[in-house]
C-alpha cells in the first residue's frame, strides 16, 4: 500500500498538552460545582433561556462538526474514490470523539444526567429531540464498531497486558481477532448505516427550533432549517478535514496532505455552493432581507455569519491557486468551518428570543470553562490515539 | 467491504418488504386537542389585584407562601414570572388609560400556565413526561423527566420554570391546573375558587366562550373586541378579556397555528415507518454495490480497519 497509518510514536507530554491539561482541570473544578450547587450556580441560564451554550456549542456544534465522519466514508467507501482514504481514519476518530463528547456536554447538560436512559424506554415520536437522542445513540454505537478494526490492527497478536492481566492476553487477542473477522464482512452494513443516521439526526437537529416559531428570529426560522442543517453539514465534512489535518500534520510535522485535501475542497465548491443558494434562496423567497439593515445584533450576527462563513470561503475555494496553496486553502476551510459554528450558535442562542423577559444572554465563566474543559479533554484524547494507534498517515521522512 | 451482490439483494429485498407491508402514509397534520376540557376565563377589567390567587396556589399545591403575600403595592414594582416557587403571579400595568381625575388605572394581569390545546411543551418533550389529558389539565409526570428543558424552549407563553439550584433531581415547575382538584365532580383550581370579584371563571371551555362573547357583546365600550386564547397558537385552555390591548399586558401577539404543527407534520411525513431511512439505505447500498464492483479484491487489505 502507498498509504499506510501508523501510530505517531512521539512524545506525548509537549507543552501544548499541558495547557490542554490545565484547561481540563478547570472544566472538570466547573463540572464538580454543577454537580454539587445545580446547573444555576454555573451557568447564566433562566427560565426564560433555557439553552445556552452547553447545548448550542458542546451539542449541536459538536454534531455539525463531526460530519466529516459520515461525509469521507460515503466518499471513500460508498462512491468508491478510495484515493481519499487516507482521510478517513482521522476524520472517523474527530467522529468517535465529537459525539462521545455530545453525549458528555449533554449529561453536564441535562438537569437529571442520571435519568438521560429513559427516553429509551418512554417514546413521544412527535418530539424531535426524542429522534435526535435515538439517533445519536446508535451512531455512536455505529462508530465505535467501525473503530474497532483499528484497534485490532495494532493490537492482533501482540496483545501485552500489563501485571496479572496479562493472563488475558490470550484471550483478548482471540476476541480481537474473531471481532476484526466478523466486522471485515458487514461492516458495510454499519457505513451505510452510519451515514444513514448522520442524515436523520444532522437535518433533525435543525428541526428542533420549529417547535418554536415565535421565539427564534425569522432571518434563521424556515421550513428548511432541517435542510438547512444537513447541507451545511454535509458541506462542512471536508473542511473539517482538511481543517484538522492541517492542524495534525504541522503538529506532528508530517507531510502535509495536500494531494488529497486540494482535490477533496473541489468538491466542497460544489457542497458549500448548494447550501449557499438554499440560503440565500431561502431569504429572498421569504423577504427576510427586510431585516438585514436593521443593525440589531442578531442580524449583524447573521450578516458575518453569512458573508465570512459562507460567501468569501466559497469564493476563495473557487480559485485555484488558493486551493493549492496550503495556507489559503487552510484559511478557506477555516472559514467554512467557523461559519457552521456561527450558525449553530445563532440558531441556538443568538437569534433565540424569549417572548416576554429580558432577552440577555451570556455564559457564566464557569459555563465556558466547561465547555472549554470539554474541547481540551476531546483534544487530549485525539493526540493520545494517534499517539499510540494507527490512525494519521506516517510520514515518509521526518524534518 | 464485503459487499457481495448477493448479499445486499438480500438484504434490500428484507428493506424493500417492510415497505411494502406497511406503505408510508402521511396523514395531514390534526389537532390532538381533547373534544371538552375545561377552561378559565381571566377578565382583566375585574382583578383588583388582591393576590388571593397567587396565595391559594401557593396554598393548594404545597409551594411556599409568595413573596410579600399581603402587599398589593410595592411588589408590583417589578414585572414578576411564574418561577419554581410559584406557579402563578400578578403583575400591575399602566397603559395610559386615566380615570375621571386624571389619575392613571391599572390593569393587574394573572399569569400561569395556559394550558394550551396542542401545547407546545406537549409535543416537545423527549419522554413525554407532559401530556394533555380530558380535563384540559397539561400534567407533568417528574418520574419521566430528564431534565432537558426543551418544554421549556418550546413554549410560546414562556411559562415552565426550572429547579436550577437542584444538582440531582430539579424538577419542571408550573402551573398544574389543579388537576386533580377539577377532576373532582364540582371542583375548582384554587385560584378560580377563592377570588372575591369573579375574574376568574373556571367552567367547560365551549360554555366560557359563549360567557366571553355575551360579556363582549353587552358592554361593547369596555373591552376590546377580541378573546385572547380562542384562536391563539390554536387555543388555549385559559382565555383572557381586557380592555387594554394584550400586548400590553404582557399577553404575547401570537400566530392562530399551533406552534407543534409544521415541526410534527415535518417528522411524520419523514420518518413515519422510517420509510426515508429505508430508502436512503437501500439507494446508498446500490451506489455501494455499483461503485465497488470488482474492486472487492483489491480493496480488500485497504478497507480492513479503514471504515
Ligand atoms: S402555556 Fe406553555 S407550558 Fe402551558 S401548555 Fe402551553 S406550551 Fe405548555
Ligand atoms: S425537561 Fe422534562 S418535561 Fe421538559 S421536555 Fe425535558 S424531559 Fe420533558
Ligand atoms: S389552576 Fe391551580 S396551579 Fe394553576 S394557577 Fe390556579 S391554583 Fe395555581
Amino acid at each position: 500500500m502507498e498509504h499506510k497509518a501508523g501510530p505517531m510514536n512521539r512524545p506525548l507530554w509537549t507543552p501544548g498538552v499541558l495547557v490542554m491539561l490545565v484547561f481540563m482541570f478547570a472544566g472538570a473544578l466547573a463540572i464538580i460545582a454543577r454537580f454539587t450547587g445545580g446547573i444555576g450556580y454555573v451557568t447564566n441560564l433562566t427560565n426564560a433561556r433555557p439553552w445556552g451554550i452547553w447545548v448550542g456549542i458542546d451539542v449541536a456544534t459538536g454534531v455539525a462538526l463531526a460530519a466529516g465522519g459520515f461525509t469521507t466514508a460515503a466518499l471513500a467507501h460508498i462512491f468508491g474514490r478510495h484515493y481519499y482514504e487516507p482521510v478517513t481514519r482521522p476524520a472517523l476518530l474527530t467522529a468517535v470523539l465529537g459525539y462521545t463528547f455530545v453525549v458528555l456536554g449533554l449529561l453536564v447538560d441535562i438537569g437529571r444526567s442520571w435519568a438521560i436512559w429513559k427516553p429509551m424506554f418512554h417514546w413521544n415520536l412527535n418530539s424531535v429531540l426524542f429522534e435526535v437522542a435515538m439517533c445519536v445513540m446508535i451512531y455512536l454505537t455505529v462508530l465505535y464498531i467501525e473503530f474497532v478494526p483499528i484497534v485490532a490492527e495494532q493490537f492482533k497478536g501482540r496483545v501485552n497486558l500489563p501485571g496479572l492481566l496479562s493472563k488475558l492476553n490470550n484471550l483478548v487477542d482471540k476476541v480481537l481477532q474473531v471481532a476484526d473477522r466478523i466486522l471485515g464482512k458487514v461492516m458495510w452494513i454499519f457505513i451505510i448505516l452510519g451515514v444513514v443516521l448522520s442524515c436523520m439526526h444532522q437535518s433533525s437537529l435543525g428541526s428542533l427550533m420549529l417547535v418554536a416559531p415565535t421565539k427564534l428570529h425569522p432571518l434563521w426560522y424556515t421550513p428548511l432549517l432541517p435542510l438547512l442543517f444537513l447541507t451545511s453539514a454535509i458541506a462542512v465534512g471536508y473542511p473539517m478535514v482538511v481543517f484538522e489535518t492541517t492542524l495534525a500534520t504541522a503538529s506532528f510535522r508530517l507531510n502535509s496532505e495536500m494531494h488529497i485535501l486540494a482535490p477533496l475542497t473541489r468538491i466542497t465548491i460544489y457542497l458549500l455552493g448548494i447550501y449557499m443558494l438554499l440560503k440565500l434562496g431561502d431569504m429572498l423567497v421569504r423577504g427576510t432581507w427586510v431585516y438585514l439593515l436593521d443593525g440589531t445584533y442578531q442580524t449583524n450576527a447573521f450578516i458575518v455569519e453569512v458573508l465570512f462563513g459562507v460567501m468569501l470561503p466559497w469564493a476563495m475555494l473557487l480559485c485555484k491557486t488558493i486551493r493549492h496553496s496550503s495556507k489559503g486553502l487552510f484559511t478557506a476551510a477555516a472559514l467554512v468551518v467557523g461559519g457552521v459554528v456561527m450558525n449553530r450558535i445563532n440558531v441556538f442562542i443568538v437569534g433565540y428570543r424569549s417572548p416576554l423577559s429580558e432577552n440577555g444572554y451570556f455564559p457564566a465563566p464557569s459555563e465556558i470553562l466547561v465547555t472549554l474543559g470539554l474541547i481540551a479533554a476531546l483534544m487530549f484524547i485525539y493526540r493520545v490515539v494517534v499517539t499510540y494507534l494507527p490512525v494519521l498517515q506516517e510520514s515518509k521522512e521526518v524534518s | 467491504m464485503h459487499i457481495t451482490r448477493r448479499n445486499f439483494f438480500r438484504f434490500m429485498g428484507a428493506a424493500g418488504a417492510s415497505v411494502a407491508v406497511r406503505p408510508p402514509s402521511v396523514h395531514a397534520w390534526q389537532s390532538q386537542a381533547p373534544p371538552d376540557p375545561f377552561g378559565c376565563l381571566v377578565d382583566l377589567t375585574r382583578c383588583v389585584g388582591c393576590r388571593k390567587c397567587e396565595e391559594a396556589c401557593a396554598k393548594v399545591n404545597d409551594l411556599p407562601e409568595p413573596e410579600r403575600v399581603n402587599c398589593q403595592c410595592t411588589i408590583f414594582e417589578k414585572d414578576r414570572r411564574p418561577d419554581d416557587t410559584s406557579y402563578t403571579v400578578i403583575n400591575r400595568y399602566y397603559t395610559g388609560t386615566v380615570d375621571v381625575f386624571d389619575k392613571p388605572v391599572p390593569t393587574y394581569a394573572k399569569v400561569q400556565c395556559m394550558h394550551c390545546q396542542d401545547p407546545a411543551c406537549v409535543s416537545a418533550c423527549i419522554v413525554g413526561a407532559l401530556t394533555k389529558d380530558d380535563t384540559g389539565a397539561v400534567h407533568y409526570d417528574v418520574s419521566k423527566c430528564i431534565g432537558c428543558r426543551y418544554c421549556m424552549v418550546a413554549c410560546p407563553f414562556e411559562i415552565p420554570a426550572y429547579e436550577y439550584y437542584d444538582p440531582i433531581t430539579p424538577r419542571v415547575m408550573k402551573c398544574t391546573f389543579c388537576q386533580e382538584r377539577i377532576s373532582k365532580k364540582g371542583g375548582l383550581p384554587g385560584c378560580a375558587g377563592i377570588c372575591p370579584t369573579e375574574a376568574l371563571t373556571f367552567g367547560r371551555r365551549q360554555t366560557l366562550l359563549g360567557v366571553a362573547r355575551k360579556r363582549l357583546k353587552e358592554n361593547p365600550g369596555s373591552y376590546i373586541q377580541h378573546i385572547y386564547g380562542e384562536k391563539e397558537v390554536g387555543g388555549t385552555s385559559w382565555m383572557y378579556l381586557s380592555s387594554v390591548p394584550f400586548e400590553e399586558v404582557n399577553l404575547p401577539l401570537l400566530p392562530d397555528t399551533p406552534s407543534p404543527k409544521l415541526s410534527e407534520t415535518i417528522q411524520h411525513s419523514l420518518f413515519s415507518y422510517l420509510w426515508s431511512p429505508v430508502l436512503l439505505f437501500g439507494v446508498l447500498g446500490a451506489c455501494m454495490a455499483r461503485f465497488n464492483r470488482g474492486n472487492d479484491q483489491k480493496q480488500n487489505n485497504a478497507d480492513k480497519g479503514g471504515a
